[in-house]
């Protein structure tokens, strides 16, 4: 069944054609990696998708719900979670506090201002397992702009898993991360995504084909294949736009 | 464990509250008291703005005003028996139209942060200082509007003629107000407050509108501006355009400041500095404005997070048991800057001063004579070089305070 259905997108930055009519289907349960060269458009059409930019032309849909142009927190609260390439935290308030605010909507708060936080046991346990599964939860107290890169990373990552969403989309999830916390990290993301929609956009390959289910390819806003992993390696089309930086074995 | 020192905090403040009037008992006190008491809930709600909700408002007098003038007329309504209820409701009216104004204005305002909102609510501010000398039969024009708090049925036998009266008044609505401040930060829409603050993005990605978010704290310090309005309409029986013009909300944008943004605390300690300042130093001296505004560029300048941050600062020690050794170095610091303070002060007052003989400090200093400047200038320059030279081993002591000894490395 298919999760999350993209129809023709275009989006336009001015007279630049950034993205050129994409088309995708996401299948509900699948790891879906989005890979292509620097500037092809990944990030924007995660934007796109997630609701921080306007279509231009075209359609998305979400389970049965047309999402395109919803502003990001309707999209959100439809059980559609990301997470961004440049680290996007709650750099003043301590770390359990950031992921605390993640599962706020979920659990059902809304806007309440007659629950006390302190009191609500269920939410705050579910905030330290969150910790405990990102592996900050001796950090919980620190202010999580003190964090080193690698931690906030990690934050961001728990930040976008926290909600249970259904779907989780991730935006270069480690980048710059040594290859043991990429390694970790990577372990991390297969163990939250259990059961779950998986969209991520990722450069190391060895990554993305030891993840993905399936690979699109995007180039210059177009996706010019979309397969199963051992497909995407021996299609002649993406070899020429990776020039090699597919590994032949 | 924590429940009990909460609660041990909330009742040494009760306690406080209740027992200053038994301290400072003179008739300036107690109208000290109460101007502090009106200004910790006012600078409080505007915190809720600035330091919790990364709002910058430059007309927060505004709520402060409305709420106040509406309270002015519950007053007039009392005493004509139109309606009839103990007065001790009055700050509650207050608030309700703080709240209204807040609905109301905060519906549009509270779309985007920033300097779209700090110049709406300069706006704002403008316009409804504006309106107030235009609308006279509710703003009363430049005389204000006033009425009389010692009509309208007695409470418990109270009839509210003498100040102390009022003083626990607001004692009630300040506890009260300040509870349900400190309350709010710790629910959802509190804590996406700060969410919002620190990345609006963000927090939409998390299920969350930015501006609702926003939207429900503006009303909530709408509120409870209007309750410190209602508590001014008691405690001076009448209310003017100055209560809620620029300067009004200029004040209040001080007093969080120099408190500190970042500290629930903080306000309360400015509320109180700046009340001080302005009821003891204004008799003093005709410059206490320029005293006032050196000490807000100090405090932005070398204490950003303010009078709390400060005091926040030494918890390290204070943990350790190591603030006994800082004691010896403020004092060695503290004399010379003190005196520098002082020297500092005397040259500003004598360059004001257009009278031959100054008096200060119980000293009768001849202005016209050179020898009174020469001496009072070199010691401005000693002393500030002995400040300045005195820092180091201050530096140096703070360093040792704070240093992690080598068995908590581990
Ligand atoms: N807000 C924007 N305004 C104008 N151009 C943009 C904007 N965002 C992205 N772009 C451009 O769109 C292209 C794709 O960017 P991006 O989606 O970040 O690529 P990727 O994530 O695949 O590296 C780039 O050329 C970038 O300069
Ligand atoms: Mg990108």
């Amino acid at each position: 069944m298919t999760i999350l259905s993209l129809t023709n997108v275009q989006k336009n930055f001015g007279e630049t054609q950034i993205i050129r009519g994409v088309s995708l289907d996401i299948v509900e349960g699948e790891k879906h990696a989005i890979i292509g060269p620097n500037g092809a458009g990944k990030s924007t059409l995660f934007h796109l998708i997630s609701g921080r930019y306007q279509l231009t032309s075209g359609n998305i849909r979400f389970k049965q719900d047309q999402i395109e142009n919803l502003p990001p927190y309707e999209i959100a609260r439809m059980g559609l979670a990301r997470s961004f390439q440049v680290t996007n935290i709650f750099p003043r308030m301590n770390v359990f506090e950031n992921v605390r605010c993640a599962l706020l909507w979920s659990k059902g708060y809304r806007y309440s201002f007659w629950h006390l936080l302190g009191r609500q046991r269920e939410l705050n346990d579910k905030a330290m397992d969150v910790l405990e599964q990102i592996g900050l939860k001796d950090k919980a107290l620190l202010p999580s702009g003190e964090l080193g890169y690698a931690q906030q990373r990690a934050l961001e990552l728990g930040i976008a898993i926290a909600s249970g969403a259904e779907l989780i989309m991730l935006d270069e999830p480690v980048a710059g991360m040594s290859h043991s916390e990429a390694e970790s990290s990577v372990q991390l993301i297969r163990n939250i995504t259990e059961g779950k929609t998986l969209v991520m956009v990722e450069h190391d390959m060895n990554i993305v084909f030891d993840v993905a289910d399936r690979i699109s390819v995007l180039v210059y806003g177009e996706i010019i294949a979309t397969d199963k992993p051992e497909n995407i390696r021996a299609n002649p089309k993406v070899q020429e736009a990776y020039l090699g930086e597919v590994p032949s074995a | 464990m924590a429940m009990l020192k909460k609660s041990a905090i909330w009742i040494a403040f009760a306690v406080a509250l209740l027992g200053m009037p038994q301290i400072f008992d003179t008739i300036l006190a107690i109208s000290i008291l109460n101007q502090m008491a009106i200004a910790i809930v006012f600078a409080l709600s505007y915190n809720m703005l600035l330091g919790q909700g990364g709002m910058l408002s430059f007309g927060h007098a505004v709520y402060f005003g409305l709420g106040g003038f509406l309270s002015v007329h519950a007053l007039i309504l009392i005493e004509f028996e139109t309606m009839v209820f103990s007065i001790l409701w009055i700050p509650l009216i207050g608030g309700l139209f703080g709240l209204l104004a807040g609905l109301f204005i905060g519906s549009f305002s509270t779309r985007k942060a920033g300097t779209v909102f700090a110049m709406i609510s300069l706006g704002i501010g403008e316009l409804i200082a504006a309106s107030s000398l235009i609308f006279s039969s509710f703003f009363g024009g430049e005389a204000g509007i006033s009425g009389d708090r010692t009509f309208g049925p007695t409470f418990f036998g109270v009839d509210f003629t003498q100040n102390i009266d009022i003083y626990y008044v607001a004692t009630f609505w300040v506890f009260l107000a300040t509870l349900f401040m400190y309350l709010f930060t710790q629910t959802p829409a509190g804590r996406m407050a700060n969410a919002v603050r620190d990345n609006p993005e963000r927090a939409e990605f998390i299920g969350y509108s930015a501006r609702k978010v926003r939207f429900i704290s503006f009303c909530a310090s709408g509120l409870f501006a209007g309750i410190a309005g209602g508590l001014f309409a008691l405690n001076y029986e009448f209310i003017t355009e100055e209560n809620l013009n620029a300067a009004t909300s200029g004040r209040v944008l001080l007093m969080a400041y120099i408190g500190g943004l970042g500290y629930f605390i903080g306000p309360i300690i400015g509320a109180v500095i700046l009340t001080l300042m302005n009821s003891l130093l204004s008799n003093y001296s005709e410059l206490w404005m320029l005293y006032l505004g050196i000490m807000f560029l100090l405090t932005v300048m070398f204490l950003p997070r303010g009078f709390a941050g400060l005091i926040m600062m030494h918890q390290v020690a204070w943990v350790r048991g190591t603030l006994t050794l800082l004691i010896k170095p403020y004092i060695i610091t503290g004399v010379p800057a003190i005196l520098f303070t002082l020297t500092a002060i005397l040259l500003i007052e004598m360059s004001h001063t257009e009278d031959e003989i100054f008096h200060f400090l119980g000293m009768a200093l001849n202005t016209s004579s050179s020898v009174t400047w020469v001496v009072a200038l070199a010691l401005f320059g000693c002393t500030f070089f002995a400040t300045r030279k005195s820092l180091g081993q201050l530096n140096e002591a703070w360093e040792t305070a704070n240093a992690i000894s080598k068995d908590e490395q581990t």
